[in-house]
């Protein structure tokens, strides 16, 4: 019995972590090359609505069957790289402030899922509820096996590429890797359309593959906690993997009580408590309390290229 | 004036620009803008419900605008608004129930003074975390906000719910802490619509923020922070000290968002009562120029969209009251990339004088 609720738990940690980590990973991108990220919620949100979306019409309207989430998922990545596209515009091409910018995509996305949803399936916010055998994988197996791919292939790719190396210099450096030949905004659209097409799949994760429909503003603040996990992970890929996991980890704690945690003292630890875990390590993290986290130098910066 | 007109033009362009862009949006879903933006903005005209509501959405959005600009003129973005007024909040109902039964000379004040000093702690922790050790307000304000909001939670379902509630929110406040509503002074205006005296103290607080800031010795050091910080640490600013300020100030007047929801309208601390007020004031504090002045204006007109939403969702067809956070976000968008404004007005006027040769 003890051991069917640990795997249990542990499966729920790593379907939990799933955005996380794919959503973590995307911002690792764009603020390693010094644009900040706090849109990761916007951009989870219009990868979450288009899936659910999108999969409901190809399955209704097209009746692709099997191939439906698979489509729903393309078109997922599609929009929320469209919002990570407008996000890039304003911030390297305007030199918009990014935390404003952040703030009104994340704005502009509770509302448009909601006003589309109204029009489209005259419903309050939500999509029709998809049918089971038309979602997303679901094992805790594959998806473990498909998560290490990802962290590792980006692993690679930020350690041992070429574009990992440009990506890097750019946000801690701009001016030398100016110098050096790199052109420092197509690195940074890079960055930031990257981090549209990871958030798009981490979003599209949560309405097709955890759940079967969107609800409005269904992400509740997980592209805050990949933020933080970013942070927690000192900006690093596996880092970045294990914080997503202790924080899937804390949310599949607080689902599986119902309500609260009974310490082996018999006291209870009121959920909320627990729900606060992956804030507070943050702070404490930022603050250099237990090692140090320290963001990329010219992260938030426009780059003003010298005449 | 010319120079007033200048500040007003440019917003007025951004929400223009909004407008149309969410006309085309209303179009393509298959219902008429002007039906739509009618509903959503003459709902607001009628008196006395109209006016008398759009006033009391008003109210704390010109708090968190407030809130937002005095972060903005020390180079600090409180995204933690929400945040603090939810702590300030908790905070004043605690002390209603906790000494209900003092008298309203003693017990508003007090109520006040809780509203006020929980939003600056609660302001002042992400304030003296950058001070100290350099970490970004941004990321705290934004953890802060939900640990907050986990904590007042907390606080409400374990200790001050009435038992067999369904509904999470506190026992009501003595009658001591109660402030009276507008209409026992307005003829005309029922007292059921629940504009409260803490209208009026939002437009106090604008005030004495214009005259903090520009009138006296520490807005002067909070400005200059923000300005050029170190062209003030070597005027012998102590930068860290401005920055815990300023966000203690900030978190104070979020704060009194508490004083309008617990003392002026529902008399008890309702869990999860904020409609997004603290991220409006970002809205407001940026459409607003981040001038009081522009705060108010800013505040009033998303506190009509607001108001009117509820009748878009009720009269419309298609359009939900969605479309009030869609305008709000492309607003913001407008205002940000400022520049987009120029090089499109710019990229006009070169081929314009391009073909006048």
């Amino acid at each position: 019995m003890r051991d069917v609720f640990t795997l249990s738990l542990i499966a729920s940690t790593i379907r939990l972590a799933t955005p996380l980590i794919l959503a973590a990973l995307g911002g690792l991108f764009s603020e390693r090359s010094g644009v900040i990220n706090i849109a990761l919620e916007g951009k989870m949100l219009a990868g979450a609505f288009t899936a659910a979306a999108v999969t409901y019409a190809a399955d209704t309207r097209l009746h692709m069957g099997n191939a439906s989430p698979w489509v729903g998922l393309l078109a997922a990545i599609a929009a929320s790289t469209f919002i990570a596209a407008i996000y890039a515009i304003a911030c390297i091409k305007f030199k918009a402030d990014q935390v404003v910018s952040g703030a009104a995509i994340n704005i502009l996305m509770i509302g448009i899922p909601g006003f589309l949803s109204g029009a489209f399936f005259l419903s309050s916010g939500s999509t029709p509820q998809l049918p089971k055998d038309h979602l997303l994988p679901q094992s805790p197996v594959v998806i473990a096996i498909v998560i290490l791919l990802i962290v590792g292939l980006i692993w690679y790719v930020v350690y041992h590429t070429p574009f990992g190396l440009r990506l890097r210099s750019v946000g801690e450096k701009p001016e030398a890797a100016d110098a050096a030949g790199v052109s420092v905004n197509r690195v940074r659209y890079a960055g930031v359309l990257l981090a549209g097409v990871l958030a798009g799949i981490g979003g599209a994760y949560l309405s097709i593959g955890q759940s079967s429909l969107f609800t409005r503003n269904m992400t509740a603040g997980r592209g805050f906690i990949a933020l933080a996990a970013l942070i927690f992970g000192k900006w690093r890929p596996v880092q970045t993997m294990l914080a997503c996991l202790l924080f899937g980890f804390t949310e599949a704690i607080s689902i599986q009580m119902q309500g609260a945690v009974k310490l082996p003292s018999g006291e209870d630890i009121p959920v909320q408590f627990i729900q606060m875990v992956p804030y507070v390590l943050t702070i404490v993290v930022l603050a250099g309390f237990i090692g140090s986290s320290r963001p990329p130098k010219a992260l938030g910066i426009p780059y003003q290229k010298e005449k | 004036m010319t120079n007033l007109l200048r500040q007003l033009l440019f917003p007025l362009i951004a929400v223009v620009a909004a407008f149309i862009v969410g006309g085309i949006l209303i179009l393509l879903v298959g219902d008429n803008p002007i039906v739509a933006y009618r509903l959503l903005i003459g709902s607001a005209l009628s008196w006395p419900d109209g006016i008398g509501y759009t006033l009391f959405h008003a109210t704390p959005l010109i708090f968190t605008g407030l809130a937002v600009l005095v972060g903005f003129r020390c180079g600090l973005f409180n995204i933690g608004a929400e945040g603090q007024l939810y702590i300030a909040a908790f905070a004043t109902a605690w002390v209603g129930i906790t000494f209900a039964n003092l008298s309203p000379w003693l017990l508003v004040p007090m109520c006040c003074a809780a509203a006020i000093l929980g939003g600056a702690v609660w302001g002042a922790i992400p304030g003296v975390l950058k001070a100290r050790f350099g970490s970004h307000e941004v990321i705290n304000t934004i953890m802060l906000n939900f640990i907050a909001v986990a904590l007042v939670s907390y606080f409400t379902q374990y200790h001050y719910k009435v038992p067999g509630d369904p509904i999470m929110e506190t026992s009501f406040i003595g009658y001591g802490a109660h402030i009276a509503r507008l209409g026992k002074f307005i003829p005309g205006l029922p007292q059921r619509i629940p504009l409260n005296l803490a209208f009026l103290l939002a437009l106090l607080a604008c005030l004495l923020v214009y005259l903090f800031l520009w009138r006296t010795k520490w807005g002067y050091e909070i400005r200059s922070t923000g300005s050029n910080p170190s062209a003030a640490e070597y005027g012998g600013i102590s930068i860290g000290k401005q920055i815990v300020l300023a966000m203690a100030v900030s978190g104070a007047l979020a704060g009194m968002v508490g004083i309008n929801d617990v003392m002026g309208y529902r008399y008890r601390y309702y869990d999860g009562f904020s409609d997004n007020y603290g991220f409006t004031g970002i809205a407001v504090a940026l459409l607003g120029r981040n001038h009081p002045v522009g705060v108010i204006l800013a505040a009033l007109l998303f506190a009509v969209l607001q108001h009117g939403g509820i009748y878009v969702d009720g009269f419309s067809e298609h359009v939900t009251k969605d479309i009030v956070q869609v305008l709000q976000g492309i607003i913001i968008l407008f205002v940000a990339a400022e520049a987009f404004f120029k090089w499109f007005l710019g990229r006009n006027a070169l081929t314009k004088s391009a073909r006048a040769n």
